[in-house]
């Protein structure tokens, strides 16, 4: 018989087995970020010139314990956590399997842990694609699967408690749209693993000596199944964060419930062709193949993302106005709580996952433009723009609620805190700036010396280039201390904060059961602040993409 | 919340909310979708690929 104890905050029913579950993978996400973000910051002092850290070993070996540990070990731990948050206890449930969500946890754990040992023995420098034939120790590929095989039970568990939640009728109607997010999330991790499974387990066959050869081409097709989709899992999981959090800070409901869970129906049905744009530049797959899965498919996979990026802001605009913040186009987003680190989060990672990672992904994600950026540091620039600034802060702004109100303590350091969100999202952004700088004047990414000092070719890059790569540099020391200080007061407060006051706590989180636990709509479209606000993005999108049409003509004079 | 009692009551359930109640559907969607336009579409083509004599 599941157990259950009362929040004092929310007055939420917790089954006790998720709450241990959720904590256990949330910590476990923190400690491997800060494993990463180490990883990362190595990369990044590497590849400023003028300081070089690593030698050419070291830096792969680096670059591959950093993609794995931040893109797949935290994100995905994080994800387990807020699977078993919006199903058990958004919807007023015991958590189904416990035993399985247990065996999640540890698999996951044995195959992280055996995947970083196999990267840091140096024999499997082989970058988180491990684009055959580059061939890593069996241990690499068996790690990942094992992690993997973990996630997928977690999904299990996940559907299984929304089976038994309908079943029960813990719930009215239909599922709240935070969980709904989620289920989007868990049905693209589902495909993502079961498209792992497919490429990796000949893989490590082969890294065993029982496969001759795996085709190149093969391998790159399936593998970004995997790879593209386990992004889209994170978008769909930062955007359910986004819903989570309008929900908890302002009591806010979308502005319709059917648009926004049309647009995730959208990620459903789209999100994962999507994946064909990793290989634009690949020959042997035809035009139709290419242009179909990315410019048709993708973009409708985007106007699911820009419908998110309208109707949350207008979700806090329409709650802000209800309480009063009537004045003017923008007395709703003055009067927000900016010294919160939930809603500083949460607002940076919505503006700039929307202006950095959504606009650039458009761009490349175009057949004819992509050639322009493809392997260079453009793509890790985009890519910090979606899954930093936008999944990671995303996840950090959620952490700011969950931990304290999860384990009843007070945060460690609120004052470090309020900051926090403005120096990463910002040292990020502007890393991830840089690093688009960097590309756009031609600089590959995964090259451990731009100077070619020891090669008998070199190529001479412009100076500018160099500058990017120093300042993308300083900009990551920012984002890394911003890391810091999230991880600090993770840490600090799970283990050595003071136990919650019952009373302060009440005051800070008004009536999060509304609107994060029940489907409905806040019943009005007057928001005419975030249409100002959509207009301006809108034409910056407009606009970037006209200039890179431009800059692609100029890349081949015809005379 | 305005409308939140609109989701039961009068009259049959709209087909498309019926499609976003089920989990199960979705799920089968989102992965049949993908692995034929993208997974067997993009074998198709790469095993059509001449072999080098
Ligand atoms: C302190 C924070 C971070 C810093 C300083 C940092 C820095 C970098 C740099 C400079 C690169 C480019 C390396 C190259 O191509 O030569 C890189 C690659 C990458 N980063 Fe980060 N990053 C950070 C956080 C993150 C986070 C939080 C994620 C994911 C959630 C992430 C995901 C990735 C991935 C997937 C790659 C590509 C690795 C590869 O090419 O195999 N990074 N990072
Ligand atoms: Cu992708």
């Amino acid at each position: 018989m599941a157990q259950f104890r009362t929040c004092p905050d929310t007055g939420f029913a917790i089954d006790l087995n998720a709450d241990k579950l959720i904590k256990w993978n949330a910590v476990t996400a923190v400690v491997f970020l800060l494993v990463g973000g180490l990883f990362g910051l190595a990369v990044a002092l590497t590849r400023w010139p003028a300081v070089h850290l690593l030698g050419a070993d070291d830096f792969y070996l680096a670059l591959t314990a950093h993609g794995f540990d931040v893109l797949l070990v935290w994100c995905i731990y994080f994800e387990m956590a807020l699977l078993y948050f919006t199903s058990s206890i958004l919807l007023k449930s015991r958590l189904a399997l416990p035993k399985i969500a247990w065996a999640q946890y540890i698999l996951m754990l044995v195959g992280a842990i055996m995947t970083n040992v196999a990267v840091l023995r140096g024999d499997s420098s082989v970058m988180f694609t491990s684009y055959v034939p580059m061939m890593a120790a069996p241990d690499f590929y068996l790690g990942i699967i094992l992690f993997a095989v973990g996630a997928l039970l977690g999904c299990v568990v996940f559907f299984a408690t929304l089976y038994i939640a309908k079943r029960d009728n813990t719930y009215e109607g239909s599922m709240p749209l935070v969980t709904f997010g989620a289920m989007t999330a868990a049905i693209i991790a589902v495909f993502t693993i079961l498209s792992g499974a497919v490429i990796l387990v000949p893989t490590l066959f082969w890294s065993m000596g029982f496969i001759g050869s795996i085709d190149g081409l093969m391998y790159r097709v399936v593998w970004w199944a995997m790879g593209h989709s386990s992004q889209q899992v994170n978008v769909a999981a930062q955007i359910a964060c986004w819903y989570a959090i309008a929900a908890i800070l302002f009591n806010a409901s979308p502005l319709s419930e059917k648009v926004s869970r049309t647009a995730f129906l959208f990620y459903i049905l789209f999100l994962q062709l999507a994946s064909a744009h990793h290989l634009l530049v690949d020959p042997g797959l035809s035009s139709e193949w290419k242009i179909f899965n990315t410019s048709y498919a993708m973009y409708l996979a985007v106007l699911g993302s820009m419908i998110h990026g309208l109707t949350v802001p207008g979700a806090v605009e329409a709650a802000q106005r209800k309480r009063g913040f009537n004045k003017g186009l923008f007395e709703w987003l003055r009067k927000a709580p900016w010294g919160n680190p939930v809603f500083s989060g949460f607002a940076l990672s919505l503006v700039l996952f929307g202006f950095l990672g959504g606009i650039t992904g458009v761009m490349m994600g175009t057949e004819q433009l992509n050639i322009i950026t493809h392997n260079t540091m453009y793509t890790p620039g985009h890519f910090h723009g979606t899954v930093v600034v936008g999944t990671t802060l995303a996840f950090m702004a959620m952490s700011y609620w969950l931990v304290p109100t999860l384990w009843q303590k007070e945060l460690m350091f609120p004052g470090l805190a309020k900051w926090q969100p403005y120096l990463f999202g910002l040292g990020m952004g502007l890393a991830s700036v840089f690093m688009m700088g960097a590309g756009t004047l031609g600089v590959p990414r995964r090259h451990w010396d731009i100077s070619f000092a020891d090669a008998a070719m070199v190529h001479e890059f412009p100076a500018a280039a160099y500058m990017m790569m120093g300042l993308n540099g300083i900009a990551a020391l920012i984002g890394g201390v911003g890391g810091a200080i999230f991880i600090l007061n993770m840490v600090g407060t799970v283990f050595f904060g003071k136990a919650k006051q019952p009373k302060a706590a009440a005051a800070e989180v008004p009536n999060i059961g509304g609107a994060a636990t029940t489907y409905g709509s806040a019943g009005t479209m007057a928001v005419p602040g975030t249409f100002v606000l959509a207009l301006v993005f809108l034409t910056a999108f407009v606009l970037y993409y006209f200039v890179n049409w431009k800059y692609l003509s100029d890349v081949w004079g015809l005379s | 919340m305005s409308d939140h009692k609109s989701t039961q009551g009068e009259g049959p359930v709209p087909l498309m909310q019926q499609l976003l109640d089920s989990p199960f559907l979705l799920l089968i969607i989102g992965v049949g979708m993908p692995t034929v336009i993208y997974i067997i579409w993009g074998i198709m083509e790469i095993v059509a690929i001449p072999v080098a004599p």
